[in-house]
């Protein structure tokens, strides 16, 4: 074995694959870009969204109520709704969106409240419809507040303690630390883009360095020089796993940095008391989730090697390596689901065995034996994967397939 | 030197059964002597070709070049010669002074050697364009590139496969001019043409080859005289015919 010629071919691959512009944006502009334009990207537009949304006064119609006026009245004083005119096709201009909602006051309703007796009011509105939705919230806070004043005024009239219908309090609160909250709650999520984009880095350099040089005619060229076929794989293999390291690497970087900038957003919701979430991750942990991606990278890299070897053309092994990408992303969408937990057996399922010990150590949670049995068998999936990538290396009918 | 003896190559086609390409070819080609291999398309040049280059294994029979056994020590075999057909190209995004010092590299010249082997022989071939990247230069460059490629080990055997295939007059001619220089340097030359006018001008010595077997072989003078003919294509087809 020479290491000098594994080294020579190692280093032309990397300075031919540094100055091609599709490997650079798979390799390295992808990973750092992903994460940030999915999360704070998608944020900052949906934020965008909801607040344009919640500017809107909803319109509303009051159906009824002509015998109620105190609560008709009040309702027409509320700021944060416009009453318009009811109309008796208020369903069919609730769902076409011309009125965002409905209420529908019933008979009698301020004497029924008045004498104590049970009334119900109706609320019209459009599931699902996030303008509606708004409309309907208001109603609701309009009507939850009158039932309270009610009750209140009810039991100050009968001389009773408002403890009489609240006679005790039950609060929440977490006591787990906030790494294992991150690691439930995101975890799953950075082992999911580090795996995929440890396949998607790989995949250009694999199909370059092998069917797109059976297609540009410098495969003969290079198999008539000296170097052995042994050689020249581990040289290429060596640059698909750089590229396949480097682009989890970024992508953990990448995640690591977004989630940072992404705390304080998230502290941003709290204060609207939409997210309250003690967030914290370890980079120390990101690290350990790094070194398990290592050979599952060796593994993708031998893998994507061979499988594109077989094609004569760069389109071909395009069509050859594209499913593999559904078969990385299946397992490491199942870990991602709740429920799903790391076992004996599980850990020897590649992809989904990494992404759920990863998840599990994003947790701050290391179960030794699972790990060295993941570490071990992706170990063994790695080296098969690579002698079959060396052994087809040196068949002249795959090499010389036109 | 190379010596071919009893050369056969068969490959299974899915859908055509086993195809004998090549079927107990021998020939023998000496320092400074060009041997010309000279067959239609599809005669089984390519594929001999190959062989003697170690890029494919052959199914019967051996060969020796410069001294080396093509089955049992294929690198030093590698070493030993420099191989240039059409389907050899260039890495586009390397210039043309690291493609010619990356293939000195993987033929065991390092440091100063490979610098000094490159100069002399990018000086040879008047290459002034070391610095332009291969995917950026005309096709004459490109071929002088390649010769660089072929030449940077100094190797005692030549094999070219239809090199000028493709290629306009000027370029055609300057590589013809460069295997006349091996042959005068002393090399062992083997080249593969159905060009007709490129055999005549160029080889000591011609073998026709024809589906798959070599059918004759000689200077062109005892062609001539074995067929009754003077002019190599007719000397070809009564070849092929009989």
């Amino acid at each position: 074995m020479s290491a000098r010629n594994i080294g020579v071919v190692y280093r032309k691959e990397l300075t031919d694959s540094l100055r091609d512009r599709r490997t650079l944006v798979s390799m390295i502009a992808v990973p750092i870009l992903l994460m940030p334009l999915l999360t704070i990207g998608l944020g900052v537009l949906s934020a965008a969204l909801m607040g344009r949304a919640m500017q809107e006064i909803p319109t509303v119609m009051i159906l009824g109520g002509e015998d109620s006026p105190r609560v008709v009245a009040a309702l027409r004083l509320l700021g944060d709704i416009r009453v318009v005119p009811p109309q008796p096709d208020y369903a069919e201009r609730i769902s076409d969106k011309q009125v965002r909602a409905a209420v529908e006051i019933p008979r009698d309703f301020d004497a029924a409240v008045e004498r104590g007796e049970p009334a119900t009011v109706r609320i019209y509105m459009y599931t699902g419809e996030l303008r509606s939705s708004f409309g309907v919230a208001r109603l609701q806070r309009f009507f939850r507040e009158l039932r309270e004043r009610t009750v209140r005024e009810r039991l100050e009239a009968r001389r009773l303690p408002t403890t009489l219908i609240e006679p005790f309090e039950v609060r929440e609160q977490n006591v787990a630390p906030p790494e294992k909250v991150s690691g439930t709650v995101l975890g799953g999520l950075i082992p999911y883009f580090a795996v995929v984009l440890c396949l998607i880095g790989a995949m250009y350099p694999a199909m370059d360095l092998t069917a797109g040089e059976k297609e540009r005619g410098t495969m003969e060229t290079i198999l008539c020089s000296p170097v052995s076929r042994v050689h020249l794989v581990l040289g290429k293999f060596l640059m698909v796993l750089t590229a396949s390291l480097l682009s989890a690497m970024l992508s953990v970087i990448s995640m690591g940095a977004t989630f940072e900038a992404g705390r304080g957003l998230l502290q941003n919701l709290e204060q609207f008391g939409g997210m309250n979430l003690p967030l914290q991750f370890n980079p120390g942990a990101m690290a350990a989730v790094f070194l398990m991606i290592v050979p599952l990278a060796v593994l993708f890299s031998a893998a994507l090697l061979t499988i594109a070897l077989f094609a004569k053309s760069y389109k071909e092994a395009q069509s050859y390596l594209s499913p593999m990408t559904i078969l990385v992303v299946l397992p490491a969408v199942v870990s991602v689901l709740p429920g799903v937990e790391l076992n004996a057996w599980l850990c020897l399922i590649p992809v989904l065995n990494v992404s759920l010990v990863s998840k599990e150590i994003l947790a701050g949670i290391y179960q030794w034996s699972y790990i060295a049995l993941i570490f071990a068998s992706s170990c063994a999936y790695a080296a098969a994967a690579l002698a079959v990538a060396i052994h087809l290396f040196q068949r002249e009918e795959v090499l010389f397939r036109v | 030197m190379i010596e071919a003896e009893h050369l056969g190559k068969h490959f299974r086609a899915s859908h055509r059964g086993t195809v004998q390409a090549v079927n107990g070819v021998s020939f023998c080609c000496r320092p400074g002597q060009v041997y010309g291999l000279l067959g239609a398309n599809g005669a089984g040049k390519t594929t001999t070709l190959r062989m003697l280059a170690t890029l494919l294994e052959p199914s019967a029979g051996s060969a020796r070049v410069a001294g080396h056994d093509i089955r049992r020590d294929s690198p030093a075999v590698r070493s030993s010669i420099g191989f240039l057909s059409a389907a050899t190209a260039l890495y586009g995004r390397l210039t043309a002074r690291e493609m010619t010092e990356y293939f000195g590299r993987l033929y065991g010249l390092d440091g100063e050697t490979l610098r000094r082997r490159v100069d002399e022989v990018f000086q040879r071939l008047e290459i002034d364009f070391g610095d332009r990247r291969c995917d950026t230069l005309s096709t004459g460059m490109k071929q002088k590139v390649s010769i660089a490629r072929t030449l940077v080990h100094d190797p005692p055997v030549m094999i070219f496969d239809e090199p000028t295939l493709g290629l306009d007059v000027m370029t055609a001619r300057a590589v013809i001019a460069f295997i006349r220089e091996c042959r005068a340097h002393g090399k062992t030359v083997l080249f593969s043409t159905h060009v007709m006018s490129e055999a005549e001008k160029l080889c000591d010595m011609i073998g026709i080859i024809h589906q798959g077997r070599l059918l004759a072989e000689g200077t062109l003078a005892e062609l001539g005289a074995r067929y009754g003919q003077s002019d190599l294509e007719e000397i070809f087809i009564s070849a092929v015919e009989s």
